[in-house]
């Protein structure tokens, strides 16, 4: 103590205040964070797709909006089908168990019915959407290609269940959106039938 | 000087320290006197941030920054605004520029040793300096809202969801939307023309006061201030004004020349400043054929494509760009310039300087077998030599170091090793030919129409 000033007890009351104030900043940053969340109308923008299929060709794909990302609907032929199978050894989670969709679509052709292939189509590397590849070892993608979704962006290639092959970035399966069959040629994309 | 101006100045001195301020900064600060044309990148860096400061809050003006409205914007800029495709590529090759500038500016560091002690603050600023560049080159890329400014966004922001855990909120909370929309296009926006700008430059202002506390290093690399005249003027040294400030002016005049050409018969550089795809509007339902970054970004991409793993391939990319922050602390050879180091070194920095050029142009490359081979390889020689770095520097042998500063440009006579004798004797074997004696009477011929004699 000098001159009765108690240095202590000041260093302790300017640690005290400085915590008290970092303290009220943090409370401060959290409307500025939160503000950069999704809006309430961002996340009210969730509506589910109708789809119409009956138009739907064997081997052809359309794309439909839904969230703001690009799902597949693909009509698989028989031999697409045939190539699923013997795909196993070449795939990084052939059967799905890492990967997302809902519990309907986990199974051999990840579909409610094998020959309707639904999925969202933004790779699960970096977002880019892949191009559909149904063409038989082209040149660019090798002789072993038995068709389906290569990434142009880094090089990610999936099969005709939207599964990714082992050796590209692609960490897991494309990802499954909910659906549901409201009649024998109509889909709809955001609801899974049980919640409808 | 007139009498009333030197008043003006009295008044302003006594409540402003203009005069002491320009006489510190200018006149009596002393820069080595062997500066090379590598050592014009620091103003001309300068130079290219005032023009995309001035020609950005032109283009503000009339860009909106909405997803509906900001790619027909952009079109409304290049044909309906009065000198608006002007500002517009001026703004867009000043970007590609600033980054030939930046580059040139870290390599200048790297072969003459610059960030190292007692410099490692002023590396660590300019480093700061290159990342929010990237983040501001990045967001800029998002505002035209063109094919390639969506899907780059996306694969860049998707980076985020690579980290565990907490990765793919960040990602959303980046976005603020679940896609990339009108959310993302407009808080890019407000950290394209506020945020980032204003760091950058508040930086600068760092980076540059760290630079008049060191002083400026020298192809030399060594430090003038060791010796000081009777004055205490550095005996190596001028002061900046008028030397320097007359040479980096001519150096502008050489550079704006070049950046004029580019605006006004290259504006797109074949594909490479301004991407073909970016002139189709963004559509979230098809992703170009072939996606790639700016060709700034590519080294840093290619990367990021040579390793099979999202994270793994993320955290390489973060690796790749964190390693050069460290750079002060992994070269231990207490020589600076490569003009005294080892061979070993020269080598070294060559492989690096090779495979960084190597990356960015694979980086531009469409997938293939062989060029994701080609970047695995290039990818491990630009580690290996920040890994290696700290094992080698540390047992190098140097050549000595002067006391005094020699040549801005080593001679070629003056040089060692076989390859200069080589090039020596073919500047003879050129000089000596009738081809170079006819053009050297060409140029005689127009002289002298030019001066009439």
């Amino acid at each position: 103590m000098m001159n009765g000033v108690d240095n202590e007890k000041r260093r302790f009351l300017i640690k005290a205040a400085s915590a008290a104030g970092a303290v009220g900043a943090g409370f401060l940053a959290v409307p500025f964070v939160s503000s950069m969340q999704p809006s309430a109308k961002a996340e009210a923008l969730g509506a589910p797709v109708e789809v119409d299929i009956e138009k739907l060709e064997p081997g052809q794909r359309i794309v439909v909006l839904w969230r703001g990302k690009p799902v597949w609907v693909l009509r698989r032929t028989p031999e697409a089908l045939a190539s699923l199978v013997e795909l196993d050894s070449v795939l990084l989670d052939p059967r799905s168990d890492n990967s997302e969709q809902p519990s309907t679509s986990k199974n051999e052709s990840r579909s409610i019915k094998p020959e309707i292939f639904v999925a969202i189509g933004i790779c699960t590397h970096l977002g880019c959407s892949p191009v559909y590849r149904p063409d038989i070892a082209p040149a660019d993608l090798g002789s072993d290609w038995k068709g389906g979704f290569f990434c142009p962006c880094h090089g990610s290639k999936f099969d005709f269940a939207g599964r990714v092959y082992k050796g590209v970035p692609a960490p897991v399966n494309l990802v499954i959106p909910p659906y549901y069959f409201a009649s024998e040629t109509r889909i709809v994309v955001g609801l899974d039938g049980e919640k409808a | 000087m007139s009498d009333k101006a030197g008043s003006f100045r009295e008044w302003l001195d006594e409540r402003l320290p203009v005069t002491k301020f320009l006489e510190d900064q200018l006149l009596k600060y002393y820069a080595p006197k062997n500066f090379n044309f590598l050592y014009f990148f620091g103003s001309l860096a300068l130079l290219v941030l005032v023009n995309q400061i001035v020609t950005g809050i032109v283009l503000a003006m009339h860009y909106k920054p909405a997803a509906e409205l900001a790619f027909d914007s952009v079109e409304y800029i290049m044909r309906d605004v009065d000198w608006g495709w002007l500002l517009r590529y001026l703004h867009s090759t000043g970007a590609s520029l600033f980054f030939v500038v930046i580059y040139m500016h870290m390599f200048r560091a790297l072969f003459y040793g610059s960030f190292k002690k007692p410099r490692e603050l002023l590396w660590l600023f300019g480093m700061v300096i290159f990342v929010l560049l990237m983040a501001e080159a990045f967001m800029g890329y998002l505002l035209p809202w063109g094919q390639m400014s969506y899907w780059g966004a996306q694969v860049i922001i998707s980076l985020f969801g690579a980290i565990p855990v907490i990765g793919e909120d960040l990602a959303t909370w980046i976005k603020g939307d679940f896609v990339i929309a009108d959310a993302t296009l407009n808080r890019f926006f407000a950290f394209h023309v506020i945020a980032v700008p204003l760091a950058i430059l508040g930086l600068v202002v760092l980076h540059l006061a760290a630079l008049r506390t060191t002083g400026s290093n020298n192809p030399d690399g060594i430090e003038i201030k060791k010796n000081r005249d009777l004055m205490g003027i550095p005996k190596d040294g001028i002061p900046f004004h008028p030397y320097y400030t007359v040479k980096d002016l001519y150096v502008a005049g050489l550079f704006i020349t070049i950046f004029a050409w580019i605006v006004f018969y290259s504006p797109e550089m074949g594909g490479l400043f301004l991407e073909h795809p970016n002139f189709d509007p963004a559509d979230s339902m098809r992703t170009p054929e072939h996606i790639q970054p700016v060709w700034y970004f590519t080294p840093f991409y290619s990367i990021l494509r040579a390793i099979p793993s999202k994270l793994g391939g993320v955290m390489a990319m973060a690796a790749s760009i964190v390693v050069l922050f460290l750079l002060p602390w992994l070269d231990r050879c207490p020589v600076k310039s490569i003009r005294y180091r080892s061979p070993l070194f020269k080598i070294a920095l060559t492989a690096f300087v090779i495979s960084f050029l190597g990356l960015g142009v694979l980086g531009t490359k469409p997938v293939t077998e062989t060029y994701t081979l080609m970047a695995r390889f290039f990818s491990v020689i630009y580690f290996s030599f920040f890994l290696l770095l700290p094992i080698f520097s540390s047992v190098e042998i140097t050549k000595p170091v002067p006391e005094r500063l020699t040549e801005p440009v080593i001679p070629l006579s003056k040089r060692e090793g076989f390859q200069w004798r080589l090039i020596e004797e073919g500047i003879r074997a050129l000089q000596d030919s009738p081809q170079v004696e006819r053009v050297k009477d060409a140029i005689s011929k127009v002289r002298g129409k030019i001066t009439g004699r």
